[in-house]
């Protein structure tokens, strides 16, 4: 409405037309505004769309609505809309307190110029509604889900890994054996009954040059 | 090589699938959440129709609830806001609960069974006065009267189906208030009485149809009314004058008023200040002169008579039909620790219809309220029930002199939290008996196993819930290695203490606190705040902990305190003391007498300190540290330090007062700043590390001060709600004060931003919550200080030849060089309270625990407001746990830690270490009361109750199995190559 702002003042024939054509177009979209001089009704509506979400069904009657962070809390009707009285022309701020639903905090910006005309836009999105019914951005999961039973869970868990790890060694190696050269492992083995048992002062390479 | 690599990825696997939240059959097992209602004031019986049988009540605490008769359940509950209080509840056409709050300015409706709202209603008020709500008790449900509500000036006409203001009538001009509205039955007139000024008494009769007024009557009474008023009949009213000592009675019928003065010395001896005990009783009327209970029948003509009259205190109910035109009222009055219950027919008082004694806990009080209502029982007699509110707020059920159920309605309203140790357990007692054979052991096991491999059937799913909570032994009345098993200490606005049981929520032992002198001007104290008094561990282990309770009697801040210790084993009253003086502050010394006894400084009214406990040691030990002592005060827009003067004793001969003077003063400008925030340290918080190593291998220094005060000041025209303020006319400031020298370590300001400010301050951080006016989005900002002196002390080369000042005695006189390092975010709700965790040594990681506006309690970690985070991290940051920078703080449904429960009305949040460094308890309290055990960086220092030995034993099976398998494998196999 900042552009206007400054029409109103040149001339106030055409200022009253634009006021018109506001109104028109926003009576038609907005349902949300009458009251007296200084302050209004909100008025709005909750969707929340069917849930399959376990453990929580979808009850109106444990939805709270909350303005400016707790300065008045409201219920919802039956049908879902919910109304707040008497609240003064300015920028305001609409949360709704639903178990299992994250809704997006409404911007709420009462014109007092056009007798409570109501704007609303969601802070999370920054998306502006044309119509004030509030759904709700994400389901939540208050719970991890537990992952049903496969074997990668009990191969992954510790004692996964030492069965797993012995499997390999019982069943890999002889196959790794297998693969190596006969001759190769002759020579291996020789090479080993001529050197003998690896003794520790053969580690040790001053005991190996006293030799 | 290979197997290694891919071994090493395995593990990181699964590490890396450990869970940050609960599984949804792990809910309840170390967490547990109480729901409560508050202290009733109203409560409305429905058990007409044949179902369920049900109350509906209003409580102080805001809430409406429907509560089954038979257990004291809640059926359904709905916690209104904190200024919408409710001033009258009824039930129209049967099937709606209707509530009248804010000052008469909202009138709701709610679905009987089930809660849900059915309409809502905003009336116009013009002014404050009294409200009254008045639903006609119809039993035809075609015919359609209108509710007639009273309030702010106004009287409207509501029609019960739909919510639709039929009529309303403006009396704001000649300031008339509505003290009765009468609708007679069967009859569309209805009777408006009400006082101009409380002297001039007016009854309006109007058609309730339309809202003409039919006829109007007044009358002037020159002594003026105090405003109590009691309804005799159906065209008489009893009031008070405003000296107390006459009753009046108003007649109003067919339109003529009269009035009919008795005075109290007419009909006893003693007169004294009166008081209305009834609201409704036909023709008669209950009167509280000098601590007796006068009964007064009135008659035909306005005569008043005393018909009986009881010694002690009484609390009534209103009057009930019952059989044949007869009316019944129950009555309830104490005599030692029993209490009698008494139903007797209205106009023959002789005939008590019930009489009934029953023993009631010394700690509940005095009865408040009593409800009644009847039932038919088989025999066709009539049968009654009473509902009776106690001292302590709790809610019990009396009928057929038992106490049916009872609620401890206290807990709503927890003023200070604080937890103690349970006792050592004796040596064979503490052994725990869990598992009786290696059966049923391997049973249990095999059934956790199942049910984490996900192949548990349902009953088995309640099998190991029940294993579990046995196994456990959660619930045990002694200590446990890892501290678990605590009592968490709740002291209540009515002055009750309770202490409740970690483990399950149970209450181990409650206590009201007593006036010490049994002074006539201090019945009972309020409960303002608690204290470690004693907590025995090097010297006189063998004292039992106790806790110092600091009450008020009366509610100006210049009433008396009244101190009580109270031994936390046993919940019994050490000693008690009226201590003759305000309590403003009370203050916490670092310092214990032989006994362990912490001393306590109590600052009150007059600018004096007392000191406690009133030993001599005591004072010995203070004295020594006499000029060391240091504390502040806050007012709107001064914070004053204050350092220790002297004795006061050339006023009084008090040698434990002190007088003090001012040492420094912070003025804000009232014109552009006020306080509306000031938060300190835990004073029991333990700071593992004083430093903090970087990324680039940079050393920061923590400022870690205890002395550091956090103040957050607004524009005065920003100290409203948000709305009512544009973004160029308010600012936040935040101030880090020294307390010592009042010196300003640092300063922030916030354009555009606003208050309500939550915040937390632990270590060298302070974490913040306030309103953004530009972005119109909440925001937390964080803000780290460091000690910029000892910064230079990170050269190794320093430390070794010496050249450190890290042994320099650090002083709050020096002046600190710091720096801070701060940061800020979005938040995406609005917040009630911010808590963060605290283990034993402080080696965790913390986590921030903000309670939301939607009554849920939030985990997020430390990590999330770190002034360090940019928006690419480097690789070495990463390494180090840095969390890519985002502009808002990620909400994680799983981090919620009160899961699928509600705090509602959250208030506070309370942590306390456990004795296992991972773990922390924390306990939430508003109308409902939570408590789970958290672990913020998982318990790294033990196995998870998930922990599956069944699997671990079948593992060392089966591996044994395989070696034995493959031994004799090998053994085979060389057998055949010998033969070869």
């Amino acid at each position: 409405m900042t552009t206007t702002t400054p029409i109103i003042r040149s001339s106030p024939i055409l200022a009253f037309i634009v006021l018109q054509i506001c109104f028109i177009f926003f009576i038609s979209t907005l349902p949300c505004s009458s009251g007296s001089e200084d302050s209004y009704t909100i008025t709005g509506r909750v969707k929340i769309p069917p849930s399959n979400v376990i453990g929580h069904i979808a009850k109106f009657s444990n939805v709270k609505v909350i303005l400016n962070g707790g300065q008045k809390i409201t219920f919802l009707r039956p049908d879902g809309y919910f109304t707040f009285h008497e609240v003064p022309a300015g920028t305001h701020l609409i949360e709704v307190s639903a178990m299992g639903y994250f809704f997006s905090p409404v911007r709420i910006d009462v014109s007092a110029r056009h007798r409570g005309k109501v704007q609303a836009t969601l802070t999370e999105t920054r998306r502006s509604l044309t119509e004030l019914v509030l759904e709700p951005l994400r389901e939540e999961q208050y719970y991890e889900i537990r992952e049903p039973f496969n074997i990668l869970s009990i191969v992954k868990s510790p004692m996964g890994l030492m069965v797993g790890f012995m499997v390999v060694v019982v069943f890999l190696m002889p196959k790794l054996m297998e693969n190596i050269d006969p001759e190769e492992m002759k020579q291996a083995q020789e090479e080993m009954r001529r050197q003998g048992v690896p003794s520790l002062t053969s580690l040790l390479p001053g005991a190996g040059a006293s030799r | 090589m290979a197997i290694r690599v891919f071994l090493t990825l395995l593990l990181f696997l699964s590490s890396a699938i450990l869970s940050f939240a609960l599984y949804e059959d792990q809910a309840g097992l170390t967490d547990w959440h109480q729901r409560y209602i508050g202290k009733v004031k109203h409560a409305v019986f429905h058990t007409q129709k044949t179902g369920r049988k049900r109350v509906i009540v209003s409580t102080e605490e805001n809430v409406v609830a429907s509560l089954d008769l038979r257990h004291g359940e809640i059926f359904w509950r709905h916690v209104l806001g904190t200024k919408d209080a409710i001033d009258g509840v009824g039930i129209a056409l049967g099937k709606y609960v209707i509530t009248l709050s804010s000052e008469g300015s909202t009138l709701r409706a709610w679905n009987l069974p089930d809660g849900q709202m059915v309409w809502e209603t905003s009336l116009h008020s013009a002014q404050h006065s009294k409200s009254l709500l008045s639903v006609p008790i119809n039993l035809k449900v075609d015919k359609d009267y209108p509710i007639i509500v009273f309030g702010g000036g106004y009287l409207h006409a509501v029609s019960a189906i739909d919510g639709e203001v039929l009529w309303k009538k403006d009396f704001t001009a000649e300031g008339f208030e509505v003290q009765r509205v009468l609708q007679p039955p069967g009859s569309s007139i209805i009777y408006v009485l009400g006082f101009i000024n409380f002297s001039e008494a007016v009854v309006y009769q109007i058609d309730s149809k339309s809202g003409e007024v039919v006829a109007e009557k007044s009358m002037m009474f020159p002594g003026g009314f105090s405003g109590e008023i009691s309804s005799v009949s159906s065209d008489k009213v009893v009031v008070l004058d405003s000296t107390r000592s006459i009753l009046v009675t108003i007649g109003f019928i067919d339109g003529d008023i009269s009035f009919q003065k008795t005075p109290i010395s007419d009909l006893v001896e003693d007169s004294g200040k009166a008081e209305i005990l009834s609201a409704l009783l036909s023709n008669m009327l209950a009167v509280k002169v000098n601590k007796r209970t006068l009964f007064v029948k009135v008659g035909g003509e306005g005569k008043l008579e005393v018909v009986d009259s009881l010694s002690d205190e009484t609390a009534m109910s209103d009057s009930l039909p019952v059989a044949d035109d007869q009316e019944a009222f129950a009555s309830v009055h104490h005599e030692g620790s029993k209490i009698h219950l008494m139903v007797k027919l209205v106009n023959e008082l002789d005939n008590v219809l019930l009489r009934e004694t029953i023993q009631m806990d010394q700690h509940r009080g005095r009865v408040h309220k009593v409800f009644m209502n009847n039932y038919i029982r088989t025999d066709r007699s009539n049968g009654f029930r009473a509902l009776i509110v106690m001292e302590d707020h709790s809610l019990l059920l009396l009928q057929q002199g038992a106490i049916v159920w009872s609620r401890e309605e206290g807990l709503a309203s927890v003023t200070d939290v604080t937890t103690a140790e349970l006792p050592l357990g004796k040596d064979g007692v503490s052994v725990a008996k869990v598992e009786h054979t290696l059966f049923e052991w391997l049973k249990g096991h095999v059934l956790k196993l199942k049910g984490s491999l996900l192949l548990a059937s349902p009953e088995d799913v309640v099998a190991i819930q029940e294993l579990r909570v046995k196994s456990s032994g959660k619930n045990k009345l002694t200590r446990d290695h890892n501290g678990f098993r605590k009592l968490i200490l709740a002291l209540t606005r009515p002055g009750k203490l309770f202490a409740l049981h970690t483990g399950d929520g149970r209450i181990v032992w409650s206590m009201l606190l007593k006036s010490p002198s049994n002074s006539q001007a201090c019945e009972r104290p309020n409960g303002i705040s608690l204290y470690q008094w004693q907590v025995p561990h090097h010297h006189a282990m063998d004292e039992n902990p106790s806790v110092l309770v600091v009450g008020k009697c009366g509610s100006d801040s210049s009433a008396p305190g009244v101190l009580s210790f109270v031994d936390v084993y046993t919940g019994k009253e050490i000693s008690s003391s009226d201590i003759g003086h305000s309590v403003v502050q009370v203050m916490p010394l670092p310092f214990t007498d032989s006994t362990e006894q912490r001393l306590h400084l109590i600052a009150d009214t007059v600018g004096h300190v007392h000191l406690y406990p009133k030993t001599s040691e005591a004072l010995s030990i203070f004295q020594r540290e006499f000029q060391n002592v240091y504390w502040y005060t806050v007012e709107a827009d001064i914070i004053r330090g204050h350092v220790m003067k002297g004795s006061c004793s050339s006023e009084t001969a008090d040698e434990y007062c002190f007088t003090t003077r001012e040492l420094w003063t912070v003025v804000f400008p009232s014109e552009s700043e006020k306080i509306i925030s000031t938060l300190t340290r835990k004073p029991n918080e333990v700071v593992h590390t004083q430093a903090k190593v970087n990324s680039d291998q940079d050393l920061l220094y923590k400022y870690v001060s205890r002395n550091l005060l956090f103040v957050a000041t607004v524009s005065p025209k920003g100290a409203g709600e948000i709305g009512s303020v544009t973004p160029e006319e308010s600012s936040l400031v935040v101030y880090l004060i020294d307390t010592i020298t009042g010196r300003i370590l640092h300063r922030l300001s916030h354009q555009g931003c606003q208050g309500p400010v939550h915040a937390v301050f632990s270590e060298n951080w302070v974490v913040y919550h306030y309103f953004n006016l530009r972005a119109h989005k909440y925001e937390v900002t964080v803000v780290e200080i460091y000690d910029q002196s000892r910064a230079e002390n990170k050269n190794v080369w320093k430390l070794i030849l010496g050249k450190h000042n890290l042994t320099a005695p650090i002083t709050s006189y020096s002046r600190p060089e710091v720096f801070t390092k701060s940061q800020s975010y979005f938040f995406a709700q609005s917040v009630k309270t911010i808590a963060v965790t605290s283990t034993a040594k402080g080696i965790t990681s913390k986590q921030l625990l903000i309670g939301t506006i939607g009554d849920q309690i939030l985990a997020l970690d430390k990590r999330f407001v770190d002034p360090r985070r940019t928006l690419n991290p480097s690789q070495a940051e990463k390494e180090e746990g840095i969390i890519p920078l985002t502009d808002t703080l990620p909400i994680i449904p799983q981090a919620y830690i009160t899961h699928s429960h509600k705090v509602e009305g959250l208030r506070g949040i309370v942590t306390a270490p456990s004795k296992l460094e991972s773990t922390t308890h924390v306990f939430a309290y508003g109308v409902d009361l939570f408590y789970t055990r958290l672990a913020p960086s998982k318990t790294y220092d033990s196995l998870t109750d998930d922990f599956s030995y069944a699997l671990l034993l079948i593992t060392i099976v089966a591996l044994v199995a395989a070696i034995y398998i493959t031994w004799v494998l090998s053994e085979k196999k060389e057998l055949s190559e010998k033969w070869r």
